[in-house]
């Protein structure tokens, strides 16, 4: 398999929920006001004082199933570079029939343009030279990784090789590409 | 068929097989997806450092057209390494905050009206002048007094320098790190500074007391935290709330608020009694180990015990986890400290604790830094005077403070409070004393007894409503400041340099400065054309290359020997050249040598009421950055958080608004939703500080969440160097509901 | 005691607190569709089975509903794009997997065979009067004998576009894995049955014969009854599905839109009509029009709370996940 499949690691542990990569994100991508590509989310159990917390940086997964594109009646939701989830902007109707399939609720419309917007992995820089997406280079704990899943010597290979890892609603059977490590 | 036929219903057919594969194969792939480009790449890209907060992390600011779209990490900065913060990224909300002050004004109704002029720059500068001349001549010089903060303040402090006041104050000594200054001082002869001398990265053990990493993000120590969970390091937290750095220890110590020396002490009881302290490093360097072995003795765990809260195996078993990772055991100093009024003596505990694990100048402890030194500029020496500074009220108060108390300067305005007023002026720089100083009834009520207050800032803060005279500086990006070159693990010098011309009628405050100090007798202290020539001066007296420094941003030196093992000089400052564990200074000043704790001392809040702590959102520098749009999209408004089985009791549900009322009556003016949780004590309360603005101007934060600062109406003061310790207020709730009926606070109350 | 909390920095319009992508513009399309399928089928089998018998004028004309109100219901479905100017693109493409994109076909299928059969419906004296005043416009004569002559195809295409069209939107829900509460396949034959029984009630509005009415007033029990049956086999489906299926169900059993489910559409919008148009039938009484409308607002109402309700439902807390 030599085509490049594009993922996305996040490090829980190290992530401290700090948003640098929503301010990034939205700065590199001129993402519309009120809204982000991506997000914190925490979650915290248990008992006082035995509590724990978990942390992530979320954001599209660029699912390989993804049911984002097949339910896009005009093709505009579409495999991109890398197999990254993207959206033509011109060919969006803003039917959101997409916003409804994603399970992660990761889409939304811009008010801008009536179109579909979400994070494309940054693909503008990723395919242009620029190796890393915006949250990633930001990050201030390093805990976001980038790179090809195909290639097993690259860093989000070898992570996932290494390192206990999962993804978010396995079961909804969408395949996706953005983990996170335990 | 006829052949007519054949071949009409052939070339239909022939035609809808072509549209139809077309309309399955995007025609044929001229359909394309073409890779959309945000197009926020500059066509400009300048390096210089950031203001978001007092950190300074080296940015790369992108410019499209006249336009900074973007703001980026400067990757060969040794404080940013090209990451930054949330703030940092979100510079662009402040260059471009409508709410920005836009043209000098001077007031024309009563202070406090908010009723301004806009006038020139010359207009207004002559004001100032002619006010403070005037006051130099009736009072002298030292009836005018400076409160500066935010790295742009230097001019300002040049200023105050070269026209003969002693009183230049920063909160961000006695509000902030002060205490923690003053106690590393007198126990290693140095201390901390900022950026710290902290070697987090390397730390196997990481000891922080009531220090909120994680969500304090202060970039590179934030980055070092990453780095030593990743190396897999032990960390302890103590804080009464399960910060974010709490979630990432092996140990949460959720102790009683007000009694962390005791648990400090109760550490040095079993390190010494354990011996799990750094013997080599003890006998080489150490003064006083006999003595303080004996004073810790009483000090047991179970000592401590009910006094913190915090278990007797917990605390041999963390104290057994720091002694195990020694010397690479880093007990953090804090950043903010001035919490009970017994800071000075807290943060001794804290280094004396490290130098028993022999962490001072060690790996995983603290580093020893370096700096490049670069000579100042020549100017003509700034006129000597007698006048001390009118901080304090006896000049043997405090007698450990190395720097001016800004509390003091406040209350010297008042008459009677020190003595004859004193000061008859203030200039404030970036500086928005209502919401820095605690008992900020007090502060205006200071304001109110000026001859004269002219402010300097980028934002209508709250002190800006109540000055005579406003002056708008240009925000970090669109000016040039003074050169940084900081004491850190690599010597390097920084620029700031213009981004953008400054906005509206805006100046830098380097013009502001000259253009004051000429039209008050000072313009031989001002006599370079602008900043830059000033810098460039200073560079090439140190042989480094302006272009190179304006290209990259920075010049970073060779490091030198990091820690006593690579040949660092153990050097300690000390009057007797050695760390200090028993300290003769203290005890010659009548204060305790080695710090002890007095349970007694420590309040109680009465029933119904909980103990207001405050601290930092990630994305926010307090008030600094609460009105910047492009931040506040991640935090809007404070909550109170407030414990899960307090809530239950008061019947409080997570989200519904309150007002807090503290323990004097005064209520908060505006109210803010709860955060019911399970992560904090059940006698604490906690904020984020910042919010709950009263300023109007402040468009976007008016009135949003809870002012803490407005709730701290006492404060408990440190006699050794006049830190005030602001922990010490205890709040209640009131439902919104009800605070709705008895009628609404008015929002120009004063006091 | 175990507490779980979770924030999210996440706020996007449309999206949180929860879903609410689509409004009233949705539904009131589904019904209009539902209706207008209705209408193609018991029009078109009408007519396959039953063409030699006289008819009602109101019968005859009725089929020239079935554009207007497509027509109607497209103007919803525009009215809810957020970039309503780029709808052309719909046709650009055909997309397999995007039953979105064959209702879009499907419903530039529906505008000529309503129209011909509506055409081939019309009494032949009201027929030669329109083609007399539009005898300038080429074709239209021919056209008109093409039609006669071929009305049995014209029927079935009927037949069939207008099981499509009723059944699509059910498909298009049905398979967002993503809103467990539509995730299931009845959720088309449930939209197909439910637009069937909305078509004939809209029928028994006007004045056909009391034989004609009497039919479409059996059909439209039957259909009823199936109706019951799927809604039924659909919520035991959910409820025995998984964490989120269950979730899902409870919108309408026990969560926010429990009352509106269980008043308007099936107290109100099936056992009342289907006890009525009983009652009808065993005294052989007239079928009300009251009958016919309550079916009408139970189809309405049907659609828009499965809409809303879908959108709130989910997938469980993502701490489950792990």
């Amino acid at each position: 398999m030599s085509a490049v499949s594009y993922g996305m690691i996040v490090d829980t542990r190290t992530c401290v929920a700090c948003a640098a990569c929503v301010i990034a994100c939205k700065t590199e991508n001129d993402v519309a006001e009120g809204f982000s590509r991506d997000w914190i989310f925490t979650a915290t159990s248990g008992s006082f004082p035995n509590l724990e917390m978990e942390i992530r940086s979320e954001r599209c997964n660029h699912c390989e199933d993804a049911p984002c594109v097949a339910v896009c009646p005009t093709g505009a939701s579409h495999y991109g570079p890398g197999g990254t989830v993207q959206v033509t902007e011109s060919k969006c109707t803003g039917c959101k029939a997409c916003i409804a399939a994603c399970p992660y609720d990761a889409r939304f419309i811009d008010p801008r343009t009536g179109a579909i917007d979400k994070c494309t992995f940054c693909v503008h820089r990723v395919e242009n030279g620029t190796p890393t997406t915006a949250c990633q280079e930001v990050c201030p704990t390093k805990s976001i990784y980038f790179g090809d899943l195909n290639d097993p010597e690259s860093e989000v290979s070898r992570l996932l090789r290494t390192r206990q890892a999962y993804a978010l609603l396995p079961d909804a059977g969408t395949r996706p590409k953005h983990f996170f490590l335990k | 068929m006829k052949r007519r036929q054949f071949i009409r219903v052939g070339s239909y057919g022939a035609a809808g097989a072509a549209v139809a594969g077309g309309l399955t194969t995007d025609w044929y792939g001229r359909y394309a997806n073409p890779i959309a480009d945000p197009g926020t790449d500059g066509d400009r890209v300048v390096p210089s450092f950031c203001e978001l907060c007092f950190w300074k992390c080296g940015i790369l600011a992108h410019v499209k057209d006249g336009r900074v779209t973007k703001i980026k990490g400067n990757p060969k900065d040794p404080l940013s390494n090209g990451h930054l913060c949330p703030r940092g990224a979100g510079g662009t909300g402040l260059l471009y905050d409508p709410d920005r002050l836009q043209k000098p004004m001077v007031r024309r109704d009563k202070r406090g009206s908010q009723v301004f002029e806009e006038v020139s720059w010359d207009d207004a500068l002559g004001v100032v002048a002619e006010n403070f001349e005037r006051i130099k001549a009736e009072h002298g010089a030292g009836a005018l007094a400076l409160f500066s903060h935010g790295y742009g303040g230097s001019w300002m402090k040049h200023l105050f320098k070269a026209y003969g006041s002693p009183n230049i104050a920063a909160p961000s000594y006695a509000q902030c790190r002060g205490p923690r200054e003053v106690g590393f001082d007198l126990t290693f002869g140095s201390g901390v500074g900022s950026p710290e001398n902290t070697d987090i990265r390397n730390a196997r053990c990481l000891v922080l007391i009531g220090s909120h990493l994680g969500e304090n993000m202060h970039n590179t120590q934030v980055q070092d935290f990453a780095d030593a969970i990743r190396n897999g390091a032990d960390i302890i937290t103590v804080d009464p709330r399960h910060s974010v750095a709490a979630s990432k220890s092996r140990w949460w110590l959720p102790i009683k608020p007000g009694t962390d020396t005791a648990l400090l002490l109760a550490w040095m009881n079993v390190i010494i009694g354990e011996g799990l302290y750094d013997r080599d490093y003890i006998e080489q360097y150490a003064y006083g180990f006999e003595q303080l072995s004996e004073h810790v003795k009483a000090f047991t765990p179970e000592w401590a015990y009910p006094r913190t809260g915090i278990e007797p195996d917990v605390i041999r078993r963390t104290a057994r986890a720091m002694g195990a990772a020694r010397p690479a055991t880093l007990v953090h100093p804090g950043r903010h400290v001035t919490w009970y009024g017994d800071d000075t003596q807290r943060s001794r505990a804290i280094a004396i604790l490290n130098a028993l694990l022999g962490s001072w100048g060690r790996k995983g402890g603290f580093f020893v830094p370096s700096q490049i030194s670069i000579p100042p500029y020549e100017y003509p020496g700034y006129l000597p005077h007698d006048d001390q500074a009118a901080d304090r009220p006896a000049a043997s108060d405090f007698p450990l403070a190395d720097q001016v108390l800004a509390q003091g300067v406040c209350d010297a305005t008042i008459p009677g409070v020190v003595g004859d007023s004193r000061i008859k002026a203030w200039m404030v720089y970036g500086s928005n004393l209502p919401t820095t100083l605690p008992d900020p009834e007090n502060t205006y009520k200071a304001i109110q007894e000026l001859d004269f207050l002219v402010t300097v800032d980028v934002l209508p803060a709250e002190i800006v409503g109540w000055s005579d005279v406003v002056l708008p500086e240009a925000t970090y990006l669109e000016r040039c400041d003074e050169l940084y070159a900081p004491w850190w693990r690599e010597p390097y010098v920084a620029v700031r340099q213009e981004v953008v011309p400054p906005m509206y009628d805006s100046k830098p405050g380097w013009w502001i400065a000259r253009e004051l100090g000429s039209r008050i007798g000072l313009p031989e202290f001002f006599p370079w054309k602008d900043s830059e020539e000033y810098a460039k001066t200073r560079l090439e007296a140190a042989g480094l290359d302006c272009d190179v420094m304006r290209e990259d941003g920075v010049i970073v030196g060779k490091p030198g020997p990091l820690y006593f093992e690579e040949g660092a000089l153990p050097d300690f400052y000390t009057d007797s050249g050695k760390i200090e564990l028993y300290s003769p200074k203290l005890a010659a000043l009548g204060f305790d040598p080695m710090p002890t704790y007095d349970h007694s001392a420590l309040e109680e809040p009465p029933e119904g009421y909980y103990r207001l702590l405050f601290g930092r959102a990630p994305v926010h520098t307090f008030g600094r950055t609460t009105n910047n749009r492009l931040l506040s999209e991640v935090y809007r408004e404070n909550e109170v958080w407030v414990n899960r089985d307090v809530a239950r009791r008061w019947g409080l549900e997570d989200g519904e608004r309150v007002y807090l009322q503290n323990q004097d009556g005064k209520r908060s003016s505006f109210s803010a939703p709860l955060k019911v949780t399970g992560r904090i004590r059940p006698d604490a309360v906690y904020v984020v500080h910042g919010y709950g603005r009263r300023a109007p101007k402040l468009r976007f934060v008016h009135g949003k969440g809870i002012d803490d600062n407005e709730l701290i109406t006492r404060y408990k003061v440190d006699p050794i160097m006049g830190g005030t310790g602001m922990n010490v207020n205890f709040v209640t709730f009131l439902r919104a509901a009800d605070v709705a009926d008895s009628g609404p606070v008015a929002e120009e109350e004063v006091a | 005691m175990e507490m779980q909390e979770t924030t999210t920095t996440r706020v996007n319009a449309l999206i949180d607190p929860s879903l609410h992508i689509w409004h009233y513009e949705v539904p009131v399309y589904l019904f209009l569709g539902g209706l207008v399928a209705g209408l193609m089928v018991i029009a078109g089998l009408w007519m396959l089975r039953d063409p030699d018998s006289p008819r009602s004028r109101a019968l005859q004309f009725l089929p020239w509903a079935a554009p207007v109100l497509i027509s109607v219901g497209m103007l919803f479905l525009w009215l809810d794009l957020e970039n309503p100017f780029n709808a052309f693109r719909f046709y650009f493409t055909f997309e397999l997997t995007s039953p979105m994109s064959w209702g879009s076909w499907i419903l530039l299928g529906v505008y000529p065979a309503s129209i011909l059969l509506a055409w081939a419906s019309t009494p032949a004296d009201t027929r030669d009067r329109w083609l007399a005043r539009l005898a300038r416009v080429p074709g239209l004569g021919r056209l008109d004998t093409w039609v006669s002559g071929h009305v049995p195809a014209l029927a079935g295409l009927n037949v069939a576009l207008g099981v499509a069209l009723g059944v699509y939107t059910g498909v298009l829900l049905g398979t967002m894995a993503a809103r467990p509460l539509w995730n299931s396949a009845i959720l088309g034959p449930l939209f197909l049955v439910s637009g069937l029984s909305t078509g004939a009630a809209f029928m028994m509005l006007y004045r056909l014969d009391r034989r004609e009415k009497e039919m479409l007033s059996r059909v439209d029990m039957g259909l009823i009854s199936v109706e019951l049956l799927l809604l039924a086999l659909w919520m035991i489906g959910l409820a025995a599905g998984g964490a989120a299926s269950r979730a899902g169900l409870h919108t309408i059993m026990g969560g926010p839109y429990t009352a509106a489910f269980w008043t308007l559409v099936v107290a109100l919008g099936l056992l009342t009509p289907l006890i009525g148009e009983w009652i009808e039938h065993k005294h052989s009484a007239v079928p009300a029009r009251l009958t016919a409308a309550l079916v009408l607002i139970g189809g309405l109402a049907l659609r828009w709370i499965i809409v809303y309700a879908g959108q709130h439902s989910g997938w469980v807390s993502d701490l489950a996940s792990r």
